[in-house]
């Protein structure tokens, strides 16, 4: 009597536990159609694992909002300078995710970032300016090695990231004025970026034709790598996702690709025409397709995950955790170089006034936004991509509705809060499992 | 490889004697009062003075012998003269109260810590374990009560971690992937629908699946299992227990800590009791009960225990005879 009791609870849980496991599981590896994925996809997403999903929606809804409140919010002139507004903030939000991944932070980048462009703009001065490959070197390894220091104190001391990269973000605060005194004394503490060919990473545009070119051979490019991968799996008998959601995902890159090619070779011009994709969008795309494969394909990428899942469980398997923490904030400090060229290319300048402590919390905010957890182990370099275009669209957005600055920090400020919560429950939920 | 023949065995009893009682803390002192006031103790050393053992394994090489293993935290005797076999295909469950020194004794075999006194044969040849490398290095692995695994990544990522086959500059995740089913499946865990799916999604009883299935995939000759049923429902430590007597079946020697004796009853081949850092009692799961392990567990004797073996004719049989120091 007491078995046929206790039976069917047990049984039930069982059952629960099975629903848990379908729903937790990569959709790619469990699913033998699109109808089972898009199931199994959907209880993921009602299980908080939702992947992307939150942040798309997130971001449709902000766009619609800004387009029925000005039309000019879609035109093609806006949302080029979207592309270029939201480059900065992408790219910051990346370094980030480094750091992030590992449950640390770093709130020097917004400094370390404008003096690495201060070096770079002060090599470029006229009359005798270095080549520009050489002052981007140097540009891109000054905050590298800030980030360095900062990272070799962390693990050496066992000190808090985020103290350390706050005394980080002051020492590169009085860095940033002391070089710039000694660069450009009497300048006001600016430096003009007189190289061409930075300038044009976000004030130039591909030719209509090369955009095409480029987005093409992307697409194909991940597409081939895509269905090979797909292909291997099958020959060596382990599942593979159904080739229809393969399909699915190139058509879908494919739109994207055509969508932002369309956006950017649509002339935006008032007096003379002005048409193509700015540099910045390939720039991104080459850093985005690198950082994620670092991530997902090789051996230390995976540390970075395994580290901030159980950093315990990773030092029993013989991983160095130190030499990870250092790379992760070599590396936040490495793209905050290319941020802070990008930042100067944006603004023409490399300047004393950087909003670099701002800077830095838009960052991770971006970051956050798209998925990447505060509690490190979790997220992709895309979602910093995503977070920061959210990001950038508010403040475009609300710019373009002639609002000020007050509104453009509380809506940052909600939309934040709104990811970290998503962030928590989905922790939560996965914990009680 | 040389078999230590019984002499060999020796040097570890003149060691302990040699042990000035003075030294001992108040628990030791009351351990070897009862050991002298008791008939029943485990002078485990005796077996190899007797040319085989007398403790039930098969009489052949055992796969780790530890030979008066002991342990001091300060003036704390943690661990005093612990000789044991550990033979292959066999479990040998361990079990004492807390503070027993089980704990002190796994760490010691898995190279956490180095013993003070005694010797660690392995394979009949003496072994030298300072870091838990060199342990897993010759083939013994250790599953922790907490596992450590990453919950955030998936079965076959959590299996390989720190040993992940690079192909082309990148992780070989077909090889990984392939390996990890033939692995599972070899310990028969079926219960697992993806090895893709995240480890945070499993069962108490899968996650300890997946980490024996990490340890054996490194041709770990040896598996400690640190409690492996303590957090566990009825469904799920039977899982457990399975995947104990598949380890077996695979010639692997397999140490199971537990307070569950249920568990230990169910599973295990030989039996050792500590108490207070000594050996208590070991021998054949036969030659227990419940009721006397407790009673070892708890007076370091068990009146049980020695009525039964008064009855046994053959005194090499015995698990276990009166000290023979005493």
């Amino acid at each position: 009597m007491s078995t046929e009791v206790e039976e069917p609870p047990s049984e039930a849980a069982e059952a629960d536990e099975l629903a848990t496991e379908a729903a937790l599981a990569a959709p790619d590896v469990i699913a033998d159609s699109l109808g089972e994925y898009t199931k199994i996809w959907l209880a993921r997403v009602r299980n908080g694992d939702s992947g992307f999903l939150p942040v798309l929606l997130g971001l449709v809804v902000i766009v619609i909002y800004f387009q029925v409140r000005n039309s000019l919010f879609l035109s093609a002139g806006n949302l080029v300078n979207l592309m270029t507004q939201a480059a900065w903030i992408v790219l910051l939000g990346m370094a980030e995710v480094w750091v992030l991944l590992l449950g640390e932070i770093d709130l020097s980048i917004g400094y370390t970032s404008a003096i690495g462009a201060t070096f770079t703009c002060w090599l470029l001065v006229p009359p005798n300016p270095w080549p520009w490959p050489i002052a981007v070197l140097v540009g891109l390894a000054v905050p590298a090695i800030f980030g360095g220091l900062e990272g070799v104190i962390i693990t050496r001391l066992r000190l808090p990231s985020f103290v350390v990269t706050l005394a980080g973000q002051l020492l590169a605060l009085g860095l940033l004025l002391e070089v710039m005194n000694w660069a450009a004394p009497g300048s006001g503490g600016t430096i003009r970026l007189y190289n061409n060919v930075l300038s044009d990473i976000e004030g130039g545009a591909m030719s209509p034709l090369a955009g095409w070119i480029v987005m093409a051979v992307s697409v194909a490019l991940a597409g081939t790598v895509f269905v090979v991968r797909d292909r291997r799996r099958r020959a060596s008998n382990l599942a593979a996702p159904p080739a229809s959601v393969t399909a699915l995902k190139i058509v879908l890159m494919a739109i994207a690709g055509v969508v932002v090619v369309l956006i950017g070779n649509t002339n935006r011009g008032v007096a003379v025409a002005v048409r193509g994709v700015p540099w910045v969008v390939p720039l991104i795309l080459v850093i985005v397709v690198a950082y994620s494969f670092l991530l997902g394909r090789t051996r230390s990428g995976r540390y970075f995950y395994a580290i901030g899942g159980n950093a315990e469980a990773a030092r029993r398997a013989g991983i160095n955790l130190s030499r990870i923490r250092v790379a992760a904030f070599v590396l936040a400090g490495l793209t905050a170089g290319i941020m802070g060229i990008v930042y100067a290319s944006y603004l023409g300048s490399v300047s004393t006034n950087v909003p670099g402590g701002q800077n830095v919390l838009l960052a991770v905010a971006a970051a956050v936004i798209g998925g990447v957890s505060l509690f490190g182990g979790r997220g992709k370099m895309l979602g910093a991509v995503l977070g920061g275009v959210v990001v950038a669209v508010i403040y475009n957005g609300l710019e373009l509705l002639g609002l000020g600055a007050a509104p453009q920090y509380m809506w940052t400020a909600a939309v934040l809060l709104a990811a970290v919560i998503v962030d928590a429950t989905a922790r939560r939920g996965r914990s009680t499992v | 490889m040389t078999n230590p023949s019984a002499d060999d065995a020796r040097p570890a009893t003149a060691g302990r004697a040699s042990a000035p009682d003075s030294d001992q803390p108040p628990q030791a002192q009351e351990a070897q009062e009862a050991q002298e006031t008791q008939p029943v103790q485990a002078p485990a050393v005796r077996d190899q003075a007797g040319g085989r053992d007398a403790n039930g394994s098969d009489g052949s090489q055992p796969l780790l012998h530890l030979a008066g293993i002991g342990k001091n935290f300060g003036p704390v005797r943690a661990l005093s003269d612990i000789t044991l076999d550990i033979p292959a295909g066999q479990v040998t469950a361990i079990v004492g109260d807390n503070g027993a020194g089980k704990s002190t004794l796994i760490k010691t075999i898995s190279g956490i810590w180095h013993q003070d006194h005694g010797e660690i044969i392995w394979e009949g040849r003496p072994a030298h374990l300072h870091t838990p490398k060199d342990a897993t290095d010759l083939g013994i692995a250790t599953v922790y009560q907490d596992l450590a695994l990453c919950d955030n990544l998936d079965i076959v990522q959590n299996m390989f971690l720190g040993q992940e086959p690079v192909r082309h500059w990148q992780l070989d995740e077909i090889t990984m992937e392939k390996t990890a089913v033939q692995t599972l499946a070899d310990l028969s865990v079926v219960t697992v629908r993806s090895v893709r799916q995240p480890v945070g999604s499993l069962s108490g009883g899968q996650r300890q699946a997946v980490a024996v299935a990490k340890a054996v995939m490194r041709q770990a000759k040896l598996v400690i299992l640190d409690e492996p049923t303590a957090a566990l429902g009825v469904t799920q430590t039977r899982v457990v227990l399975d995947l104990i007597r598949r380890l077996k079946s695979q010639n692997i020697a397999v140490i199971v800590i537990s307070h569950n004796l249920i568990d230990v009853m169910s599973v295990a081949d030989r039996i050792a009791v500590l108490r207070l850092g000594r050996l208590a009692a070991v021998g054949p799961k036969s030659q227990f009960d419940a009721e006397s392990i407790v009673d070892l567990m708890t007076t370091g004797t068990s009146k049980r225990l020695a009525a039964q073996q008064a009855e046994l004719s053959d005194p090499a049989a015995q698990p276990s005879g009166s000290s023979s120091e005493h």
